[in-house]
């Protein structure tokens, strides 16, 4: 009992409030100094500490041969980091914008994504790819996309979104742990947003392909991963106001996706909006919404509602503001999803396919 | 004072026909037959006495009639496919039997030689032609990689293990070999960039057999590709890839200067691909038959039974008793691949993960039991 005293005091005092890029960069320096097979390697993630300082200050404590800059070339990094699993590190990759990350596609999906079917599963791919994804930041072309599709399609890659800096610090433990090839695609413009993080609570963090309840709610179930659970949440809040009770759900695992929870709530609600960054076609609604359908059918008293990046190259950070789905936007969703009116955007008969 | 291209056991500089530029290549077996003993890289052969080179000429032999017996299984149906690496032999024999334990290889496809050397059975080697499997052997056991098809993309591997080697100073380095096609591929160019950056201790061995499929070396490079890793920092050699001593000799150097901290290195092993691509491809549409002709010339094989014979050796007893070790290994290949019959579908969702997986589990249950219902049905 006095050990358990004694404990109480240790584990409030490792809650701090974090950013997001604070989070991830307490969750790196844990795991490099647990295991020294565990590298770090992108371009400038080393005196500079990356171009967002994710890394900040982690090569002066670990040196230039755990936090290794590279040359610029993410084919190089990634089919690198590859050859070095084979030596028995577990690398961690840094791609520095999501637009970054297709020179590297090839490495990734016929190498990365395959070398453990190819082996019969004698060699284990213990990698993980961390991306910067996302918009809204006022950046240049190539540096706000949402790649996650291409990934979530190739089997052999888990792919991974946390939405809270507690989560973007458990959830790359997590990734980092897995003996799985993981993508962990960052939410780079709450980068610089903060919460209380627990850096002591890992064995306590959900299991790193669950989704979560963020919000209980009766009415319509609202699924959201990275940047857009903030966003989702704060519709949530919107809705509350208006009498209409959101239930969020924060996928958090995009592969596999967590069906289990994402199907109970729906069962319960009844309504399902699925909101993302990326394009819609092809994308993780798209998946999410057939996947709904075919376990939760009878249980659905609308069609699932998309609110979804369109179907266009990222547009000019000018008009970026359009195409990212708002807190707006997704309310704009959960009303379809209601059925209360067809509102602005696209017509009903679109929304619902062809049920009428 | 500098010695003579052929005093340092390089062929006189004639100009390369690509573009006129003149290029030493490393050869200490010529055609006819004729040895070289005195120079640095003659020395380094040294000790491959007549006894020790029937050993080679031996693993050649036997590596010829492995190759043979894969276009065979191939054109019997009982193979998917097979890339033959007839004429290679000197190359892939001579560079692995160079290599330590510590050496780890990234090989293509199309070194069967390299591969055989390194220990693996013929039934490993064969699940992957047969179709039974995207690999084969354990690479941790063997210390060499699965055969890769992307082309070059081995190359980023096997830098990143020789990083690794340097990373953690437990010794060790890494060969990797590439084709002259991959040349042309954006991953060795990074490779080499990589390699140079972290002075990585790793061996490119070019098998330049002249063809990449149906396209000539010219299309890949308006320079002899010994001279593009040079652009990149990287100490490169051209050797005569028919010839067995001369790739010993030159394997040897580059491991030396890797163990010694000079970093990476590269081979250019000049060489020709006497069969076709794949046993789907149809040579005679891209190749000249005297070009053909010209190569059968310079075989890897037939020079070194020239010179063993020279001296006295017989070599009618060593091609019986190689035959002799082709002929069991073989027949060990031919049953292996037809003893490959099992087809377990469950296998289909078996290693694409390490780790549990919700929607593997959930397709391959959802197969099984429809492959149940289905016997149920019949």
């Amino acid at each position: 009992m006095s050990q358990q005293a004694q404990a109480a005091p240790a584990a409030e005092a490792s809650t701090k409030k974090l950013t997001f890029a604070k989070a991830i960069n307490a969750a790196l320096d844990t795991a490099l100094a647990g295991d020294e097979r565990v590298l770090l390697m992108g371009e400038d993630i080393g005196k500079l500490g990356g171009v967002f300082r994710v890394t900040d200050g982690l090569q002066a404590t670990h040196g230039e041969q755990r936090v290794i800059d590279t040359p610029l070339a993410e084919s190089g990094i990634v089919g690198t980091a590859v050859g070095l699993t084979f030596r028995g590190f577990r690398p961690i990759v840094e791609i520095q914008f999501d637009g970054f990350v297709y020179p590297a596609f090839d490495q990734i999906v016929a190498q990365v994504a395959k070398l453990t079917m190819r082996t019969d599963g004698r060699h284990k791919m213990p990698m993980v790819i961390r991306i910067p994804f996302g918009g809204e930041n006022g950046s240049p072309e190539h540096h706000s996309e949402s790649p996650e599709a291409y990934f979530m399609h190739t089997a052999g890659l888990r792919v991974v979104a946390p939405g809270t800096p507690q989560d973007a610090h458990d959830m790359l433990l997590q990734a980092i742990a897995s003996d799985d090839p993981v993508i962990y695609l960052e939410p780079k413009r709450r980068y610089y947003e903060s919460a209380q993080v627990d850096v002591n609570a890992i064995s306590a963090a959900p299991a790193l392909d669950s989704a979560l309840v963020r919000r209980a709610g009766s009415d319509v179930t609202l699924a959201v991963y990275g940047p857009l659970v903030k966003t989702g949440l704060d519709a949530a809040e919107a809705a509350a106001a208006d009498g209409t009770s959101v239930e969020v759900v924060d996928l958090r695992s995009l592969s596999p996706l967590d069906f289990g929870t994402l199907a109970a709530s729906v069962r319960h609600t009844g309504r399902l909006v699925v909101a993302h960054e990326a394009s819609r076609t092809g994308g993780v609604g798209a998946e999410v919404s057939a996947a709904i359908t075919e376990r939760c059918f009878e249980y659905l008293e609308h069609a699932p509602v998309r609110v979804t990046g369109f179907d266009i190259p990222y547009p000019p950070a000018y008009l970026e503001h359009f195409h990212v789905p708002d807190r707006d936007r997704i309310l704009d969703g959960i009303d379809h999803a209601l059925g209360r009116f067809d509102g602005v955007g696209l017509d009903s008969s679109e929304r619902q396919g062809g049920s009428h | 004072m500098a010695l003579a291209p052929s005093e340092r056991n390089f062929t006189d500089p004639t100009p390369d026909p690509r573009d006129g530029s003149a290029v030493p290549t490393l050869s200490l077996l010529t055609p006819q037959g004729v040895r070289t003993t005195n120079g640095p890289y003659a020395e380094r052969v040294a000790d491959i006495d007549d006894a020790e080179l029937a050993k080679l000429y031996s693993q050649m032999i036997v590596q010829r009639r492995i190759d043979a017996e894969g276009t065979a299984l191939q054109r019997q149906g009982q193979l998917a496919l097979w890339a033959p690496s007839k004429g290679q032999e000197a190359a892939q024999i001579g560079a692995a039997s160079a290599l330590r334990e510590t050496d780890f290889i990234f090989p293509t496809y199309r070194d069967h030689g390299v591969i055989h050397s390194r220990g693996v059975a013929p039934a490993e080697v064969m699940r992957q032609w047969r179709g039974a499997s995207h690999g084969g052997w354990d690479p941790h056991e063997k210390k060499m990689a699965p055969v890769q098809i992307i082309i070059g993309a081995q190359t980023l591997h096997a830098v990143g293990y020789a990083m690794g080697a340097a990373f953690d100073g437990m010794g060790g380095s890494s060969v990797v070999f590439l084709g002259d096609g991959a040349t042309s591929q954006g991953d060795v160019s990074e490779a080499m960039v990589f390699a140079a950056s972290f002075h990585a201790p790793v061996l490119f061995f070019l098998e330049n057999n002249q063809f990449a499929i149906s396209e000539p070396v010219e299309l890949q490079s308006r320079i002899p590709l010994v001279e593009r890793p040079r652009g990149f920092g990287i100490r490169s050699v051209r050797v005569d890839g028919n010839d067995i001593l001369a790739v010993v000799a030159a394997t040897r150097e580059a491991l030396e200067r890797m163990d010694a901290g000079e970093g990476p290195q590269f081979i250019e092993a000049v060489t020709f691909r006497q069969g076709a691509h794949t046993t789907a491809d149809d040579p005679t549409k891209y190749r000249a038959k005297e070009l053909e002709e010209h190569w059968a010339k310079l075989d890897p094989i037939d020079r070194v039974e020239t010179y063993l014979r020279g001296r006295g050796m017989d070599t009618e007893a060593i091609v019986d008793s190689a035959q002799k070790e082709a002929d069991g290994v073989a027949a060990e290949l031919r049953a292996a691949v037809i003893g490959m019959t099992e087809k377990d579908p469950e296998m289909l969702f078996k290693h694409v993960y390490s780790e549990p997986h919700p929607r593997i589990a959930e397709q391959r249950e959802e197969y099984m039991g429809y492959l149940a219902d289905l016997e149920d049905g019949a």
